[in-house]
């Protein structure tokens, strides 16, 4: 029979991110599909605080690694911290999800527990009781299903796997788990975060829409001339209305590398694509993009889409958009701001 | 002065452009025609020697290794355009580049690969590298053979370095949206996974090219051979996604119209 454990972290506010529940939720489900025990650990500056709104999670006592060097990601300290739970737990499953913290550090502790790591995955089978995890290969080319002998298999999910679980305080057993790293092992000090400020906060993972600025915002129009003033403040004013997050194709935000004027507010952490980021939206609309399957790719958990392009015979109509308004983004941005301000 | 041993780890990807069909025989999966196929250096990877060559350019003495696992002839054709955009060593080893193997495989033999190299200073070292491969696209790798090298500072989905003057590294992580983490690190030994990084490509040099040639063209004769075990991994299936959808092609409407048909499914819930 396996025995689960499930990883989380609490954020600086003592939260969990959205997708930690998630998987939290899912790890639950799939425990009790396999009939094997659920462990739950949580790691951070004040990680028993945070275990008590984990009321129901587990029939288990939950496993705490706490203190002021686990505030913050960090390779040393979570590494160590979350080896160390690993370790009391003897698990044959360890669960968690794809937070950038937990991403950085999950292999290495893999590796450390001497098991095996799979990552991105975006559905767990269970038949006559082996599991089987399904990813994608080739950037959300090619999507396998796959299984592994190796005991501990560590699995990294992608967020969206089940409905998040829905916090309930109460008394929660907790088991400290003893966690101390040698001073000369702590080489890295967090010195804080970079964070867009204003405008430039584009990027919105909770968003409905996936707004795309395509190459062609910056190129001559049908009088002969660029815009790149008047696509800025459309696009600018579109986001302020409509709260999507930006998204955008390579060729536009390596314009700016070239050193060209763009849109001021978009950098390479906007690209979706083979190079660039997988959002996961409802629904998303590109706008004076080609669709070409690099950028593409970075679609594939955006549900419903949309796209506004001159061109009939452009990627978008080749099945990869729902809806191809064929039509100048200029015109129709103009129209949707109009709307959107009513 | 600071300077570094830079160990940049690279495999092959196929050009992203190329469609991609898998195929699979009696035993793993691969991808069909997939010696035909052109392909380009890993591309977060290729960024990452870009890094690399700055950094050594702005740190006089620092050394750069490329140590690239793939195959063999067809490491010989991206050699020809990257060879020309930075100077760097390589180290080969001749391995299928195909995704669907395991990575701590491809960690250890990295692993060992890198503690042969007979000039590192593993004082200096800092092993650079893609933070996801474009084939099994995992983020794995590179962190295992971080952990295989007891590297116990490790930055993944680096945008920026800066080395200090005191030889302490700044570095800039992504963070969920959009936003990054600042780390302070005392110093090499240290892994890099980078994600884009600021620096465009740099113009092909064919004088860096012709130099790096002439150490390229032994190291690829010397590859040695690596075969993946065949156990770790068991594949019940692998398919492309039953994705394409049944494009409307809207053609005759004029942008009131449209904007008031995209405003409604926005709202629609
Ligand atoms: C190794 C590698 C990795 C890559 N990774 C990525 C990646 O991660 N993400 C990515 O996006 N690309 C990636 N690419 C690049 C990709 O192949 C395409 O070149 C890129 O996506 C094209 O960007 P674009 O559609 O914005 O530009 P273009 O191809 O220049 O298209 C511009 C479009 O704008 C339209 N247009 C112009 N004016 C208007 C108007 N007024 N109204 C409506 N439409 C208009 C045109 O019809 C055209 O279709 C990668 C390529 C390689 C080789």
């Amino acid at each position: 029979m396996e025995r689960f454990l499930y990883l989380l972290h609490h954020e600086n506010d003592g939260s969990f991110a959205d997708r930690a529940l998630e998987g939290l939720a899912f790890a639950k489900a799939l425990a009790a599909q396999v009939g094997g025990d659920l462990h739950v650990a949580v790691c951070g500056e004040q990680a028993t605080k945070a275990a008590h709104n984990l009321a129901g999670a587990s029939q288990q006592p939950i496993l705490v690694v706490e203190g002021a060097e686990f505030a913050f990601p960090r390779f040393a300290t979570d590494a160590a911290a979350l080896t160390a739970i690993c370790e009391t737990a003897a698990p044959t499953v360890v669960l968690a999800c794809s937070t950038t913290r937990m991403t950085r550090v999950l292999a290495a502790v893999a590796c450390r527990c001497k098991g095996a790591i799979d990552t991105h995955i975006t559905g767990v089978s269970v038949n006559g009781g082996q599991l089987s995890v399904q990813r994608w290969y080739y950037r959300q080319r090619i999507q396998a299903e796959q299984c592994r002998s190796k005991r501990p298999w560590f699995m990294l999910f992608e967020g969206g796997m089940a409905p998040a679980w829905q916090i309930q305080t109460g008394t929660v057993q907790i088991q400290k788990v003893e966690c101390r790293l040698p001073a000369d092992k702590i080489r890295t000090i967090v010195e804080g975060k970079r964070t867009p400020s204003g405008e430039s906060q584009t990027i919105r993972p909770a968003a409905n829409l996936l707004f795309v600025a395509g190459a062609g915002w910056t190129k001559k129009q049908s009088d002969g001339q660029t815009h790149p003033d008047q696509a800025a403040s459309l696009i600018r004013t579109f986001l302020q209305l409509g709260g999507a997050s930006l998204g955008s194709t390579k060729s536009l935000v390596d314009l700016k590398g070239e050193g060209q004027t763009v849109l001021p507010f978009l950098t390479h952490l906007n690209q979706v694509g083979q190079t660039g980021s997988t959002p996961r939206h409802p629904k998303g609309l590109a706008t004076c993009c080609h669709g070409e399957e690099p950028h593409v790719v970075g679609w594939r958990f955006i549900n419903e889409r949309r796209a506004i392009n001159l061109d009939a015979n452009c990627g978008w109509a080749q099945g990869k958009a729902d809806v191809l308004y064929v039509a100048d983004a200029f015109a129709v941005l103009e129209e949707i701001n109009k709307l959107l301000q009513e | 002065m600071s300077f570094f041993h830079i160990v940049v780890c690279s495999g092959v990807a196929p050009d992203p452009l190329q469609t991609l069909l898998p195929v699979s025989d009696h035993s793993a999966p691969a991808l069909k025609n997939e010696q035909m196929l052109p392909h380009l250096l890993d591309p977060w990877a290729e960024h990452s020697l870009f890094e690399a060559a700055n950094l050594a350019k702005n740190n006089p003495q620092s050394k750069v290794w490329l140590v690239s696992m793939a195959p063999r002839a067809k490491l010989s054709q991206v050699m020809m355009k990257v060879a020309q955009k930075a100077s760097f060593e390589l180290v080969a080893l001749d391995a299928p580049s195909n995704g669907f193997t395991d990575s701590f495989a491809a960690a250890e033999k990295l692993a060992e690969t890198i503690r042969s190299i007979p000039s590192l200073d593993f004082n200096r070292l800092l092993l650079f590298g893609g933070w996801e491969s474009a084939s099994r696209a995992s983020g794995t790798t590179l962190q295992m053979t971080g952990e295989l090298l007891n590297i116990c500072d490790q930055f993944q989905g680096v945008d920026e370095l800066e080395v200090t003057n005191d030889g302490s590294l700044r570095v800039l992580e992504r963070l969920e949206g959009g936003e990054h983490q600042i780390s302070l690190c005392a110093g090499p030994p240290a892994v890099l996974g980078w994600a884009t990084g600021n620096l465009p490509e740099p113009p092909n040099n064919p004088q860096v090219g012709m130099t790096n040639m002439r150490q390229i063209m032994p190291a690829l004769q010397k590859a040695q051979a690596f075969g993946y075990p065949a156990d770790a991994l068991q594949f019940t299936s692998v398919a492309l996604p039953q994705q394409k959808r049944d494009t409307e092609l809207v053609k005759d409407k004029n942008p009131q119209e449209i904007a008031r048909e995209i405003v409604d499914w926005m709202r629609r819930q």
